[in-house]
């Protein structure tokens, strides 16, 4: 059992041992399934690889998995990481280990999610998920010329930031407040796809007549565009989301989506590591937030709403093209 | 009992040692172990509750579930209802004893099946701890909630006193199985329940006590996770049960019954974290922490069963 156990570890560690320079960054990811976390380990592997540092990482089991940070920011500080990036699972709840990161002098950079204080933290990279909102509740007041509204939002779950502030964003954009009865559906899907389809169905059920569908990410989208699909009511249906994934930017090429607001997880892991290796070298700390950007992909243009085609959206997008 | 099974485990987790410590010079520290130590507390903990459940040929999936629901009835009552924190702590025992019972009481006198059961409870426990806390996150919390959380000196090495609970509940476990009576009839029960019976064990009362017991001991585990992260937390303690359940068959207790020593639990718990951590150290993604724990619950299980067969 312990020579195959050598055996085993020998193949993880001859393709790990390159040699180790002096700085040490950390990422720390909500999962290591979602294309987005993987994208943006991708941007972090080749920055460090760019700057010549030596980046550890890991990842939550699920998503709102706070016990698997909490121990992988304790080993890192351990590992001589003298900067750490993370996505929090769990904004609240991974605070106060990371205040003893940040007491044992270490930088500490949110990324994609803010923590809650926002303050907590040394630094947030992040797409400004209220815009991100604005930009397609816009591009939906448009679409939709000027037939009443009916909408379904599909949304994330209680009590998550990036969920509130995508919802109330693209309220805002569309021009009507929280409880306006045009809002004749809002369901949570935990941004997942048959959560998504689920979600519509039961809103379809509800409300046969819903022509604009809000969704938290492009697997909501696609769930809620199968259901619609289903009860053969997909035509005139205009369904808008956030992320900017290439499986999410295909769907707005064949006309799933109508528009979807794409944000950047390769530039937000890449600037991360460069302020966490630049605080290694100089002792200097960042410090707020630093937007990383949010583009509206459509191909179905609109005038007065600033859009990029799906052409666009493929060459920048994450996951597999 | 045959060898492979007694020293296996404590052979992997040396030998586990060794190569980290070959590998990065800083896996062999004081400060390193005693933080393996704590970041093992909380499923470790567990398993002592889960070990004694497989002793009797049982199982309980619900203790994740049962142990976030003790640690969101203690932050909460303490912190939004101002409840003088030592009784919210007897409030959050006793909401999992309580669960502890149910469990016992269904399993033994109304003759369901563990897992169902605890399936069952497994779920129910979540919904609760869901609808009390609204999916909400409590921090802020007293300092009664955090001691076991916090460290004491051994040399130059922070030692908290929860990594101390946990050694204490151990040997105090290690002892009740081996020199108490209650402790040899779980193993009589787990072995042949039908001899037990002939023998005038009573086993229904044993499994009834044993089911609140563990229950009780995920009671304390929810108190050193409360300490550890410094907050009542909706979400945790998802995937304890299968990690409480892998701590015990890495330690070579036996998922038929009647077969395994309590320590063996705490060596599987720290060769999990043994692993994790030192992934880490070495740069490693925590994916390969997964895989090799997966091999290694098929090596202790084909271990189990050719030993069974050999007897």
């Amino acid at each position: 059992m312990n020579s195959a156990l050598r055996v085993l570890l020998c193949v993880f560690a001859c393709s790990a041992s390159a040699p180790a320079p002096g700085i040490v960054v950390g990422l720390i990811t909500k999962t290591d399934t979602n294309p987005f976390f993987v994208k943006m380990k991708e941007g972090a592997i080749e920055a460090a690889k760019a700057k010549g540092a030596r980046l550890l990482t890991a990842a939550g089991k699920f998503d709102g998995d706070n016990a698997s940070q909490v121990t992988a920011i304790e080993n890192m500080v351990n590992g001589g990481a003298r900067a750490i990036l993370i996505a929090p699972s769990d904004s609240k709840a991974i605070v106060p280990a990371i205040k003893k990161a940040r007491d044992a002098g270490v930088l500490v950079i949110a990324l994609d999610t803010p923590t809650d204080p926002q303050s907590a933290a040394d630094a947030l990279f992040a797409t400004d998920n209220f815009k991100a909102g604005i930009l397609i509740g816009r591009y939906a007041r448009g679409a939709l010329g000027g037939k009443p509204a009916k909408i379904a939002t599909l949304d994330l779950a209680p009590g998550i930031t990036v969920g509130t502030l995508r919802h109330d964003g693209f309220l805002q954009g569309f021009g009507v407040k929280e409880r306006d009865p045009s809002i004749v559906c809002s369901q949570d899907t935990k941004g997942d796809q048959a959560k998504g389809q689920t979600a519509m169905e039961n809103c379809l059920q509800k409300a046969p007549d819903i022509n604009v569908v809000y969704t938290i990410n492009e697997p909501a989208a696609a769930g809620a565009y199968q259901a619609l699909k289903s009860a053969g009511k997909e035509k005139g249906v205009v369904i808008v989301s956030v992320d900017g994934g290439c499986a999410g930017v295909k769907n707005v090429r064949a006309g799933m989506i109508a528009a979807t607001s794409q944000q950047y997880p390769l530039k937000m892991a890449a600037l991360g590591v460069d302020a966490g290796v630049e605080y290694a070298r100089t002792g200097k700390r960042v410090s707020g937030y630093v937007d990383t950007g949010v583009t509206l992909i459509t191909d179905k243009a609109i005038a007065g709403v600033d859009s990029r085609d799906t052409t666009f959206g493929m060459e920048a997008c994450w996951g597999t093209k | 009992m045959p060898p492979v099974s007694t020293f296996g485990p404590f052979l992997a987790l040396l030998a586990s040692c060794a190569f980290f410590a070959s590998q990065t010079d800083r896996f062999l520290t004081g400060q390193n172990f005693s933080l393996i130590l704590q970041q093992v507390m909380v499923v470790g903990v567990m398993a002592i509750g889960q070990t004694l459940i497989i002793l009797t040929a049982g199982i309980d999936l619900s203790c994740g579930m049962v142990m976030a629901l003790g640690s969101i009835v203690m932050t909460k009552l303490a912190v939004d209802a101002g409840v003088n924190p030592y009784l919210a702590i007897a409030c959050g025992l006793l909401a999992c004893t309580a669960f502890g019972l149910l469990n016992g009481a269904l399993i033994t006198y109304v003759r369901l099946p563990p897992f169902i059961v605890t399936l069952g409870t497994l779920n129910i426990a979540f919904a609760i701890t869901q609808i009390y806390s609204e999916s909400q996150t409590v921090s802020g919390l007293p300092a009664e909630l955090l001691f076991f959380g916090t460290t004491f000196r051994i040399g130059r090495t922070a030692v908290t006193y929860g990594t101390m609970l946990m050694l204490g509940m151990y040997f105090a476990a290690w002892i009740l199985l081996r020199e108490t009576s209650p402790g040899r009839h779980i193993y009589a029960v787990g072995n042949n329940a039908e001899a037990a019976r002939l023998m005038a064990i009573p086993a229904r009362r044993l499994l009834v006590s044993v089911y609140t017991l563990a229950a009780l001991i995920y009671g304390i585990a929810a108190l050193l996770l409360v300490a550890r992260t410094g907050v009542g937390d909706p979400q945790a303690g998802q995937t304890d049960n299968l990690d409480s359940i892998t701590a015990v068959v890495l330690g070579g207790t036996s998922l038929f019954g009647g077969r395994g020593m309590v320590l063996g639990a705490m060596i599987g718990a720290l060769i999990v974290g043994v692993f994790r951590n030192g992934l880490t150290l070495m740069g490693i993604p925590s994916v390969y922490q997964i895989l090799i724990t997966g091999i290694l619950v098929i090596l202790a299980v084909t271990t189990d069963q050719l030993s069974r067969r050999g007897m």
